[in-house]
């Protein structure tokens, strides 16, 4: 599904490497979880993937499925089915939440020369969608993210991951900002959409989130690159002994 | 002080040709108009009030050429249940135009009032005089002399529908000038709409009167043609507990001023004026707006937004006068734009002078491009970059849109914006 071969990223204003070489490939159906200390380049590897601006790639390659993802504009990559849950979902006044997501499917649908849904078919999928999520109607109402508590916000993205339906979707650091209650919540609508077609890619701090997201693999990722793979235990042996241990133990 | 030499030259030649009105009950009013414009003068580029925006245009004889242009679609409001009320480069159309009666109002055109009593009579450029204090406006003084035609509406009840004025521009170098004088009885409640670019020279100017507890509303479409120009004022003077909310969209232009001077002089009246500006390439758009709170506990409030792009300029000049006595005044002001490139500018003079002690008053300007993180959150969802830029562009009107309090109108003017933003695209 996704694969990253030799990835090297380099702020595109400063001279500073944070990629160094990342390799990374994740199969339909898994759950793939990287871990790592602040600054080890988890969140720089979500925000080259989906294409954002101030990053440039210096060498290796990033496919999902036979697509080159670093050839292609953001808004191509989401209608290839790529999805990143935003670390810090953007507040957007003045533009209603419906509104937005019903222009993201539609475009994305639009894209794929697919037909675009009606606002009444939109209505009824974005309300099977939202009470599963608890999400009520005020949040629907209201501008994108625009007073939204922090679990509102989470809950608000993997709502939209809910809608547009993506094959492969980037978790980064969604348990942040979350109580453990808002982490179930968010956990059980991204393993409600675990399916033999979709990979996910979970960016964490914390092991916490994988007990409810539970990972096929885990990966240790420090200074720009993936240092050790290994099964959920691996995610346990950080939560027990941190990552001083085991960077060590590679260095 | 003698009036300088070239303001003299300036308003001579503007009138020379001109002829004005001697009979009928505005003749009072025009005379008295004329020689006040005589005191004060044409506008002059040096003029403080005309720093940011050239005057010579609205000024000279000749109204300067402006090409029609058709942006492909129907003229805003076409679907509303209203009464239309046309005129063509100035001049009233009785074709297009309905039957000028509807129930709980009075419509007269200016150019057909001719007795020496009318109800207008008081209101003729009497409001347009208040309103030269502390800041002259002699282009409004030139329209109160010499307008050709307008509207006189009375409202007595509360009309089932609102009237439109409609304004078609046909010939190259029409120069039109219109007055409409309003008068809203105690308890009333009206809706004026107004659209189209009338004239590839348009001088208007509105009086408003709204008695106590009346309510009006103003939405107003200059749009379409590029090269016209305009010139208008609204002048409106608020009773106790009434409601004024005046609504401007603006598109396209090489030069539109528009000022508006608003006195609450009686108790707990509520003003609300609102611009959403448009602007591509050669494009030049003033909204100057006066404020003056009179009496206790009013609310006023001038929310204005401007997108410029491609070497377009906005300007706003926006006043809060609190006058002694003005206790519990509520006051806000706010003027935005969204500059879409380096070569689009932004010119704003935001002024508070307030001389009551227990008022609140606030008041910001800001100019900004669009907002890269959100571009790149609506991008990463499937959103291509022009519709997510538009999108942004519409959430960056909508605190002025939103003043609008009919939905349907509302949409109007949002389907305008779509509209315009999808022909402007980079």
């Amino acid at each position: 599904m996704l694969n990253i071969k030799n990835l090297h990223v380099k702020l595109e204003e400063e001279d500073k490497q944070i990629l160094k070489g990342v390799d990374l490939s994740v199969e339909a159906g898994k759950v793939h979880a990287i871990m790592g200390p602040n600054g080890s380049g988890k969140s720089t590897l979500s925000y080259v993937l989906s294409g954002r601006e101030g990053y440039e790639v210096t060498d290796g390659t990033a496919h999902l499925g036979d697509v080159d993802l670093l050839e292609l504009e953001p808004e191509e990559r989401s209608a290839e089915g790529l999805f990143l849950a935003f670390q810090y979902p953007v507040e957007i006044p003045g533009v209603g939440n419906m509104t937005f997501m019903r222009t993201a499917l539609n475009a994305q649908r639009k894209a794929r020369d697919e037909e675009e849904l009606s606002a009444a078919d939109f209505l009824k999928l974005v309300r099977a969608r939202a009470k599963d999520l608890k999400i009520d109607a005020d949040m629907l109402k209201r501008p994108v993210n625009v007073g939204f508590s922090g679990g509102e916000k989470k809950r608000n993205e993997i709502l939209q991951m809910a809608i547009l339906e993506p094959k492969m979707c980037i978790l980064d650091e969604t348990d942040s900002g979350l109580d453990v209650d808002a982490m179930k919540l968010v956990s059980e609508g991204v393993n409600a959409l675990r399916d033999t077609g979709r990979g996910f890619l979970v960016i964490t701090h914390y092991q916490r989130l994988l007990d409810h997201i539970k990972p096929d693999v885990v990966h240790i990722m420090a200074d720009g690159r993936i240092v050790k793979t290994g099964g959920p235990d691996l995610a346990l042996e950080v939560e027990n002994n941190g990552y001083a241990d085991i960077l060590a133990e590679v260095a | 002080m003698a009036l300088p030499q070239v303001k003299v030259d300036a308003t001579d030649a503007r009138v020379a040709d001109l002829s004005l009105v001697e009979t009928g009950w505005t003749a009072a009013a025009r005379k008295n108009a004329l020689s006040r414009l005589r005191e004060m003068g044409l506008p002059h580029r040096r003029d403080e009030y005309w720093k940011y925006t050239r005057p010579d245009t609205l000024v000279q004889p000749e109204a300067p050429a402006a090409a029609k242009f058709d942006p492909q679609e129907p003229p805003i409001f076409s679907e509303m249940d209203r009464l239309r009320i046309v005129f063509v480069d100035g001049v009233f159309d009785p074709e297009a135009s309905d039957d000028l009666t509807l129930e709980d109002v009075r419509i007269d055109r200016l150019a057909e009032a001719n007795s020496d009593i009318h109800w207008a009579r008081d209101l003729y450029g009497a409001l347009e005089a208040e309103g030269q204090e502390p800041v002259e406006r002699p282009l409004a003084t030139l329209n109160t002399a010499f307008a050709t035609d307008g509207v006189l509406i009375h409202v007595t009840g509360k009309p089932s529908k609102p009237i439109s004025l409609i304004y078609y521009h046909q010939a190259t170098s029409s120069d039109a000038v219109l007055h409409h004088v309003i008068k809203l009885d105690a308890g009333t409640e009206f809706t004026l709409l107004e659209n189209g670019p009338a004239a590839a020279r348009f001088n208007k100017v509105m009086e408003v009167e709204v008695a106590d507890r009346a309510t009006f509303h103003h939405v107003r479409a200059q749009g379409r043609d590029h090269e016209r120009r305009a010139a208008t004022h609204i002048f409106a003077r608020l009773g106790a507990e009434s409601t004024f909310k005046s609504f401007t969209l603006t598109a396209n232009g090489v030069l539109t001023r528009n000022e508006c001077v608003i006195e609450l002089t009686g108790d707990d009246a509520v003003a609300h004026v609102a611009g959403a500006c448009v602007g591509d390439g050669d494009f030049h758009h003033d909204d100057t707006v006066f404020v003056t709170h009179d009496a206790l506990r009013c609310e006023s409030r001038q929310v204005f937004k401007k997108v410029l792009r491609n070497g377009a300029t906005g300007v706003f000049q926006g006043k809060i006068l609190v006058k002694e006595g003005a206790q519990k005044t509520d006051g806000y002001q706010i003027s935005q734009s969204l500059l879409l490139d380096d070569d689009s500018q932004f010119l704003a003079k935001p002024e508070l002078e307030i001389y009551a002690d227990d008022v609140a008053c606030s008041h910001g300007s800001t100019s900004g491009a669009i907002d890269e993180t959100a571009l790149f959150y609506l991008r990463s969802r499937g959103v291509p970059h022009a519709e997510a830029t538009n999108l942004l562009t519409l959430a960056f009107l909508a605190e002025a849109v939103e003043e609008i309090e009919d939905e349907n109108l509302r949409d109007e003017i949002v389907s305008r914006l779509e509209a315009w933003l999808t022909r402007h695209q980079s």
